[in-house]
C-alpha cells in the first residue's frame, strides 16, 4: 500500500469516526462527546490542512511562490456566505421540497459556489501573473491578495469593513475532514499521474520542461486554479464555523501562516504538509499559556526547526518511502 | 531539412543574432562553432522557440516553425537538449526519461524507445531508480540526451554536450551522438566549444562570430582552414 492510500485511509477513518461521534449536541453517542474547545481546534486543523495542501500544489509541486492564498480563501468565504446568509431564506424556501435535507443542500451549494468563485479568481489572477517568476510572482500574488481584501472591505453589500455576521454554523468535524481527505486525494492523485508529472517538471526546470513539450503556462495556471478552488472551500468551511467574517481575517498574515505550514512540512510533500498544518494549529493553542510570549516562542520554534531540518519536517519522505519500495 | 533564413533574435535590448542563414540537411550532423557570445546557443533557442525570432524565418520539413510555442515545435520532431543539461533533478532517472515521451501516447513505441535508450546508455539502466540530481555531470548529460531521444525526434539539437564533463566521458558521449545519427537516421545540430571534437564528428560546419555566420563549409575543409585553425583549433 502506498503512502498516499494509507494517508487517505487514516484521514477518512478519522472523518467518519468524528462525524459519527460528535457534531450535534443531540448526537446518538453521548459517551463520545468532546468539549467544544477541542472540537473547534480539530475543525480548524482540518481547514488548515486544506489550505496547506492546496497551497502545496502551487508552491511545493509546481514551484510557484504565492503569497495570496488568503485572498482566495476570502473569496470562498464570502461567496459561500452570500449563499447561506444573504440568499439563505430564499434558497432554503426554494429547496423546501427536499424536507430535512434542505439545509445540508444549501450548505453543499454554498461550498460549491465558494470554491468555484475562488477558482475563477485564481484563473483571473493566474493568467496575467504566472508569466512572472520567483520574487516577482510573490509580490504580484501578494498584491492581488490584498486587492481582493480591499475590494471586499469596500463592498457594502457584503458588510464592508464591519464584516458579515449571522452566517449559519453548518461546518462540522465530519464535513471538514471529509473535504480535507477529498483535497488530499485530488492533489496527490493529480501529482502522481502522468499528466501531473508536468507540475514537478515545471518546478525542477522550467526551460527543460518546455523543451520536453510541456505547456508550462497551462500547468502553472492549472495548479493555481486547483489550489484556489480548495482555498475557497477552506474559506467556506471557515465562514460556517465562526459564523462571522471580516476582511481583516484574510490579510497577508493569513497567507504567511499557510506558507509557513507548507515550508515547515516540506515543499512538495503532501504528507508532511498535512502533519505540519495539524501541528501548527495545536501548537498555536498550546502556546496560549505563554500569553504575550506566544509569538516569540512560535517564531523561535520555527527558526530552530528550519536550522535543523531545512527541507521541512517531512520533506523528502515521499521519495524515501518510494525508494524503499523500489528496493524491496 | 532544417532551414534558417535571415534570423534575427535577442534578449531585451540586446541583439544576439544578426541575420543568421543556415541549412541542416536531413540525416546529417551539423555543428556550430564560435567563441563565447557568438550566438550559438541563441540560434538553437530561436529554433526551439525559447527565444523569439524578430526577423527572418525558421523552416523544418517544409513547415514554418517561426515563433510557434516551444511545445508545438517539440511536437513537430525538433528536440532541444539545453546547455547545462537541465535535467529534472528531483525526479528519478526513469521518470526523467518518461518525461521525454511526454507528448507521446503510443505505449508500445515508448517502451521500445526506452529499451533503445537504456541499451545505448547502460549507465542509465543501472541508475534507473536513482534521483537524477545525484548523477555525475556526464551521466546527467547522457540522461538529457536519452530524455530527448524518448520524444522520438527527427532532429536533435545539442547545446554544449561536453561542458564540465570528464574528458573520458566526453568521448563516450560523442560516440553515442554519432551512433544515434547512424542508427536512427537522426539529424543532429550540435553547438560545441570544443571545435576540434565537433568538426571531427560532423559533416558540415558553420563558424559564428558576434551573431553572424562567418564561414560555412564541409567539416574537413573547416579543419584544414588556417583561419579556423588559428582562431578555434589552437593550432
Amino acid at each position: 500500500m502506498g503512502s498516499r492510500s494509507s494517508l487517505l485511509i487514516c484521514v477518512l477513518v478519522f472523518g467518519v469516526v468524528s462525524a459519527l461521534f460528535t457534531g450535534h449536541p443531540e448526537s446518538a453517542w453521548p459517551l463520545a462527546q468532546i468539549d467544544d474547545y477541542l472540537l473547534n481546534i480539530l475543525i480548524m486543523a482540518g481547514i488548515n490542512v486544506i489550505l496547506a495542501v492546496s497551497l502545496n500544489i502551487v508552491s511545493g509541486h509546481t514551484g510557484q511562490f504565492s503569497l495570496g492564498h488568503a485572498g482566495f480563501m476570502a473569496v470562498g468565504a464570502y461567496g459561500s456566505a452570500a449563499v447561506t446568509q444573504i440568499g439563505g431564506k430564499a434558497i432554503l424556501n426554494a429547496l423546501s421540497f427536499l424536507g430535512g435535507a434542505a439545509p445540508t443542500c444549501v450548505f453543499v451549494l454554498s461550498l460549491f459556489v465558494g470554491g468555484s468563485l475562488a477558482a475563477v479568481a485564481g484563473l483571473a489572477v493566474g493568467l496575467p501573473s504566472l508569466r512572472l517568476k520567483g520574487d516577482y510572482l510573490a509580490i504580484v500574488t501578494l498584491g492581488f491578495g490584498e486587492i481582493i481584501r480591499v475590494v471586499i472591505q469596500n463592498t457594502e453589500a457584503v458588510g464592508g469593513a464591519r464584516g458579515l455576521t449571522g452566517i449559519p454554523s453548518f461546518t462540522t468535524l465530519g464535513w471538514t475532514w471529509g473535504l480535507a481527505a477529498f483535497c488530499i486525494y485530488c492533489v496527490s492523485a493529480l501529482v502522481r499521474s502522468t499528466y501531473g508529472r508536468g507540475f514537478l517538471a515545471v518546478r525542477d526546470d522550467e526551460i527543460a520542461a518546455e523543451a520536453m513539450g510541456v505547456n508550462t503556462t497551462k500547468y502553472k495556471v492549472t495548479a493555481f486554479v486547483v489550489g484556489s478552488f480548495f482555498a475557497g472551500l477552506a474559506g467556506a468551511l471557515y465562514a460556517h464555523l465562526i459564523g462571522y467574517i471580516t476582511p481583516e481575517g484574510f490579510s497577508f498574515l493569513k497567507s504567511v501562516d499557510v506558507v509557513v505550514m507548507v515550508i515547515l512540512g516540506g515543499m512538495g510533500s503532501t504528507l508532511g504538509v498535512t502533519v505540519a498544518a495539524c501541528l501548527l494549529t495545536f501548537l498555536n493553542e498550546l502556546l496560549r499559556q505563554a500569553e504575550q510570549y506566544r509569538m516569540v516562542a512560535f517564531a523561535l520554534l520555527l527558526i530552530v526547526l528550519m536550522i535543523l531540518r531545512p527541507q521541512g519536517l517531512l520533506g523528502g519522505i515521499d521519495r524515501w518511502i518510494q525508494a524503499r519500495r523500489n528496493r524491496s | 531539412m532544417l532551414e534558417l533564413t535571415n534570423v534575427t533574435a535577442g534578449y531585451g535590448s540586446i541583439t544576439a543574432l544578426h541575420g543568421v542563414t543556415l541549412r541542416v540537411e536531413k540525416g546529417s550532423i551539423v555543428t556550430l562553432v564560435g567563441a563565447n557570445g557568438a550566438g550559438k546557443s541563441t540560434t538553437l533557442r530561436a529554433i526551439s522557440g525559447l527565444v523569439k525570432v524578430r526577423e527572418g524565418s525558421v523552416q523544418y520539413a517544409g513547415e514554418a516553425l517561426t515563433n510557434l510555442p516551444p511545445h508545438e515545435i517539440v511536437a513537430r520532431g525538433v528536440a532541444h537538449v539545453p546547455e547545462g543539461r537541465m535535467i529534472f533533478s528531483n525526479l528519478t532517472v526513469m521518470e526523467n526519461l518518461q518525461m521525454g515521451a511526454y507528448l507521446r501516447r503510443d505505449r508500445a513505441g515508448i517502451a521500445k524507445d526506452l529499451g533503445f535508450v537504456l541499451e545505448t546508455f547502460p549507465r542509465l539502466h543501472e541508475r534507473a531508480t536513482q534521483q537524477a540530481g545525484t548523477l555525475s555531470g556526464g551521466e546527467q548529460q547522457m540522461l538529457a540526451i536519452g530524455r530527448a531521444l524518448m520524444g522520438r525526434p527527427s532532429c536533435l539539437m545539442l547545446d554544449e554536450p561536453s561542458l564540465g564533463i570528464a574528458p573520458l566521458l566526453v568521448k563516450t558521449i560523442f560516440e553515442k551522438i554519432v551512433q544515434v545519427n547512424r542508427e536512427l537516421g537522426l539529424t543532429v545540430l550540435l553547438v560545441e566549444q570544443n571545435a576540434h571534437l565537433a568538426l571531427e564528428v560532423s559533416h558540415f560546419g558553420y563558424v559564428l562570430e558576434t551573431g553572424k555566420i562567418l564561414l560555412a563549409d564541409r567539416s574537413e575543409n573547416l579543419r584544414a582552414n588556417p583561419a579556423v585553425q588559428a582562431a578555434y583549433l589552437g593550432a
